[in-house]
């Protein structure tokens, strides 16, 4: 059940919850605009900046009718002037019906939707947990191949501390996927997450480059390596070029295989991608608004039709 | 003969609770952390006993002590091997394995900085994911402290 219930973890759904969510998310594209929200309010909390989530939210909310509250960064909020998270929360609780917050410290949005008289969407807390992206992924993935079962996904670049990948790759072993995982030695995918998917029998496999097996995949989902993840500004500057993904890399891919980035991109996936039928980063983009209207809807018992 | 060696070795009390089978080099962790360092109550205690199982362990004494369940939660976590005897009029009148619970609340610290636990007045809130060697899971920012970096509060 998904109605009045927090979103703060991917974990708080399951294979079903998915399901629900992506086949709501469908009925959203098809029908973008309503007014099932008319006279609901929702608080967007941003104590960090985070434009393009938030806007993706608001533009959910607006498509729907409802309203919003809400501020963009933490400076310009009572929270500047030392409120706790508690009595922000208890506060704002009573003047919405659902609040969509994100938070730099890891477990704020745990912590919120226990103080917090109305559920809370996690839009991000620090490195934990952003579980809209997950099953914005989840609906982007499931459009392209037409079904979730039995796909090969390769991840690439920062594995160790990307967020986006822990929680796909979480999402994803409910649907035996094999896993590629492409990285330096220095953010390889965490022991925990190998784990998880050895105790499910799911097959994953661990390169240093991609060169070889970009033909295998039916979706390859891109992150950025950051220069500060690295000790040693020499290990980044040998490993820089390695984890880019470029046009003519794309001739021996599978005709269904599709691009995935949690964007902002930088210099990962070249310009000249773009224009590739593969690359499906900004659609995959356009899909955070229906999947997230789609888990608006679900959590305030709205019907869609 | 040889019995009443080993016994002479920890005497034995009257009314209160044993503590036995500590891991030698836990003895002085489970005193701190039961607070027996700050307590009126008679205490004695024996290390570097021999066992089969921990190879050198711990034991402790106290009289007149009997421990609630929150700070029995304490001890598994430093010491899952501990076993507790209550103790009454020289009688073990309950014997009592200490066990890690599968939820811990407000005892151990979450090791990861940036943890609302270690920011804000939050109650730190755990899964225990494996025992005996233990390793938790955070409820509020979901990484895991094991055993290495175990801290109590
Ligand atoms: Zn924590």
């Amino acid at each position: 059940m998904i109605r009045n219930k927090s979103l703060v973890s991917i974990n708080d759904y399951n294979k079903e919850d998915y399901l629900a969510i992506l086949d709501l998310a469908e009925q959203c594209e098809a029908r973008p605009v309503s007014n099932i929200m008319q006279g609901k309010v929702v608080a967007t909390l941003f104590f960090e900046p985070s434009t393009r989530t938030r806007l993706s939210f608001e533009s959910a909310v607006n498509r729907l009718g409802g309203r919003i509250i809400g501020f963009s960064e933490a400076g310009t909020s009572s929270v500047t002037k030392g409120e706790s998270l508690k009595d922000t929360i208890k506060t704002v609780s009573n003047y919405c019906d659902l609040i969509v917050m994100r938070h730099p410290i890891e477990g704020s949005a745990r912590y919120a939707s226990e103080v917090s008289g109305v559920p809370v969407i996690n839009a991000g807390d620090g490195a934990n947990q952003h579980p809209t992206q997950t099953l914005l992924d989840l609906y982007s993935i499931r459009k392209t191949q037409k079904t979730l079962d039995n796909l090969v996904v390769i991840m690439v670049g920062d594995l160790k501390y990307g967020r986006t990948v822990h929680s796909l790759l979480q999402a994803m072993s409910e649907f035996n996927t094999t896993f590629h995982f492409v990285s330096p030695d220095e953010l390889k995918m965490p022991g925990e997450y190998k784990m998880h998917l050895e105790n499910l029998g799911l097959k994953y496999y661990e390169h240093k480059d991609f060169t070889n097996i970009l033909p295998e995949a039916d979706i390859v989902y891109m992150t950025r390596v950051q220069k500060e993840r690295f000790s040693d500004p020499m290990d980044y500057e040998k490993v820089k070029n390695v984890y880019v993904l470029r046009s003519n890399m794309l001739e021996q891919t599978k005709p269904n295989m599709k691009i995935l980035h949690p964007l902002p991109r930088v210099n990962e996936i070249t310009e000249d991608v773009d224009d590739n039928m593969k690359a499906y980063y900004f659609t995959q983009a356009l899909n955070g608004v229906f999947t997230r209207q789609a888990i608006i809807c679900s959590i305030l018992g709205l019907d869609q039709k | 003969m040889k019995k009443d060696r080993k016994h002479l070795s920890v005497s034995a009390i009257k009314d209160g609770t044993v503590i036995d089978h500590i891991p030698a080099e836990k003895l002085f962790n489970v005193i701190s952390i039961l607070g027996l360092d700050s307590i009126p109550n008679q205490i004695t205690f024996g290390t570097n006993l021999e066992s089969k199982k921990l190879g050198r362990k711990a034991i402790i004494k106290i009289a007149d002590k009997f421990f609630k369940e929150t700070e029995i939660n304490k001890i598994a976590l430093i010491a899952p091997t501990a076993k507790l005897n209550i103790i009454r009029d020289y009688e073990v009148v309950d014997k009592r394995q200490v066990e890690v619970p599968d939820e811990i609340i407000g005892i151990a610290r979450c090791m990861n900085p940036k943890c609302i636990t270690n920011n804000d007045s939050v109650i730190t809130r755990f899964r225990v994911i494996s025992k005996p060697r233990i390793s938790l899971r955070c409820h509020y920012c979901e990484k895991i402290t094991d055993q290495e970096h175990l801290e109590i509060l």
